[in-house]
């Protein structure tokens, strides 16, 4: 392929990647768009070795065949379960990969000039930025780190004056003031900034840190293409970058966050915030005799019901038995739907794909907007693992984390069961009024899946018992 | 890269996906980000062109570094999009065990 081929092949396939991501924004067609993508890479990276003349580099083909089949081997290996630390992890390779990139660049671009020193910096501090926000972010999901938020004493000072430092290097090793070799000093800065940033986040803010980290991953790789001239990394990267930027825009609404507000680090818990109304003297929940009797009793009642699952659902694993549940409802006539906050889980659109892992058609999953409304017709508004999505007090608790935020208005259907672990409040630290609401409501407290076999043996017991 | 040439770029690609995943239903949230995931994984280019100009020295070394995290990164994304997206069926098609 001649030479003047290449920018009209650059375009094209600029223009394959921008259709293949349109066609992922539906449903029907996200699968042909994914593999449009993929084989728009595919094509990007043999482009690319045909210009640098790497067909015959045996070491450049060898290191693409090793990342292949590692690559390979985690995609289908890994389980949906663990599909958030996963995409975290992932997405830390895309960012050191940049920063590897920034560094070998480093060398050409200290005597090229000007912009390609900016370009090479910003792209190594991005990356790694990237890769240890993401390697904490996976840590946590995985469990190997608390789940905790983790907050050292002037934590935001320290974020700001990391911020700072990083600057100021940038701008010394751009003006020369700094050596060639303190470029190093980056990817320490950058490094600390990944961590401090990622450590202080957990359950809800977890959603919005991991597209965020995505959306800095694409911005490191656009940086990285600009330093070493590759014009499909640059686009690719902005692409990404833009992506993710609008993934956090979309969760940071939901939560009614401002994303400056979560970067500076009030992403705190409620603990810290004693500034709302003095909170409501805990009153014992209703003793109830048989709790697991009178939810089955109210579920084999009903005909509408709404099931709010929450990260308690997929921290038991407990979407199997839900979907189990949901034919039970359904053979005895209820209809089904699920209610979907876009914060439930650890990650955008985690509930969705936990439920279709357990074959639940995507048709019944209804999201905040269209299923709010319903709540008050439906008979039997059942919570598996959710608590601040549901939480009514987000509209009153001001000064806590979730003032503002719009949940789930289960409290609105006929009855409410709520399957949670404990009666502690959720994340967020703020007690639930409905736990303790003398009505209407009934608790079944323990592990979502065993709670859930159980509830779904009393329901065929009464469904038999009223057969005969 | 000339800046403005690369400014430009910038700025037409970041326009060009925000238009584009402006309107996502939440059901596609985790595929599309691990699918452009899995795009920023193409960092494997810009390591490939830095193999390509760096091919005596030193720094042949982080640039096959990079192109095998970069690798994982678009293989091990675009292999788990797919899974996942393969998960969502209709209620038609998903068929009915129990029933």
């Amino acid at each position: 392929m001649p030479d003047a081929l290449v920018v009209p092949a650059l375009a094209v396939l600029c223009v394959l990647i921008l259709l293949g991501i349109h066609l992922m924004s539906r449903v029907k067609t996200a699968l042909l768009g994914n593999r449009l993508c993929a084989i728009s890479a595919l094509l990007a990276i043999l482009l690319t070795l045909w210009q640098g003349g790497l067909f015959r580099a045996g070491d450049v083909l060898i290191a693409l065949a090793i990342g292949l089949a590692a690559g390979l081997v985690a995609a289908v290996r890994i389980r949906i379960m663990a599909m958030p630390q996963f995409v975290a992890l992932l997405n830390g390779l895309g960012g050191a990969s940049s920063a590897l990139i920034a560094l070998g660049a480093w060398p050409q671009a200290a005597v090229t000039g000007l912009f390609a020193r900016f370009a090479v910096s910003l792209a190594l501090l991005v990356g790694s930025v990237t890769l240890a926000g993401s390697l904490v972010a996976a840590g946590k999901l995985q469990r190997l780190l608390g789940q905790k938020p983790f907050v050292w004493p002037g934590h935001r000072l320290t974020v700001l004056s990391l911020l700072l430092l990083a600057a100021a290097a940038v701008a010394g090793l751009l003006t020369g003031l700094l050596p060639a070799a303190a470029v190093l000093l980056l990817v320490i800065l950058g490094s600390l900034l990944g961590l401090a940033l990622a450590v202080r986040v957990g359950g809800a803010d977890m959603p919005i840190t991991i597209s965020l980290l995505n959306a800095l991953s694409g911005l490191a790789g656009a940086l990285a293409g600009m330093a070493v001239d590759n014009i499909l990394l640059v686009f690719v990267g902005s692409v990404v970058g833009a992506s993710g930027l609008i993934l956090t825009q979309i969760m940071c609404r939901a939560m009614n966050r401002s994303l400056t507000a979560i970067l500076v680090g009030q992403t705190s818990r409620a603990a810290l915030v004693p500034a709302g109304p003095p909170a409501p003297e805990p009153v014992a929940p209703p003793v109830q005799t048989d709790p697991f009797g009178e939810a089955a009793d109210r579920l084999g009642k009903a005909s509408q019901v709404i099931i709010v699952p929450g990260y308690g659902m997929a921290l038991a694993q407990a979407q199997q038995q839900v979907r189990e549940l949901v034919l039970l409802l359904e053979k005895q006539g209820a209809i089904v739907r699920f209610a979907i906050h876009p914060v439930a889980g650890r990650m955008p659109g985690h509930m969705n794909v936990l439920l279709a892992e357990a074959d639940v058609p995507y048709e019944q999953l209804y999201e905040l907007d269209a299923i709010n409304p319903e709540f008050a017709g439906c008979d039997v508004a059942l919570v598996i693992g959710a608590n601040d999505v549901v939480n009514p007090a987000a509209s009153t608790a001001e000064g806590t984390p979730i003032y503002g935020m719009p949940v789930l208005a289960v409290g609105d259907a006929r009855h409410l069961v709520i399957c949670n672990f404990d009666d502690k409040p959720g994340y967020a630290g703020v007690p639930n009024p409905l736990y303790t609401r003398q009505e209407r409501v009934t608790l079944l407290l323990g592990d979502a899946a065993e709670t859930l076999r159980q509830l779904q043996t009393r329901l065929s017991e009464t469904l038999e018992a009223e057969k005969t | 890269m000339n800046p403005l040439f690369a400014l430009a770029l910038f700025l037409l690609s970041t326009a060009a996906g925000y238009l584009l995943i402006r309107q996502v239903p939440a059901l596609l949230h985790t595929p599309l980000m691990s699918g452009t995931n899995a795009l920023s994984g193409l960092a494997v280019l810009g390591a490939l062109s830095l193999a390509g100009v760096a091919a005596a020295s030193g720094n042949r070394w982080l640039g096959l570094a990079a192109i095998v995290l970069g690798m994982v990164n678009v293989v091990g994304g675009f292999g788990v999009t797919e899974r996942m997206l393969r998960l969502f069926k209709k209620r038609d098609r998903a068929g009915d065990p129990h029933a």
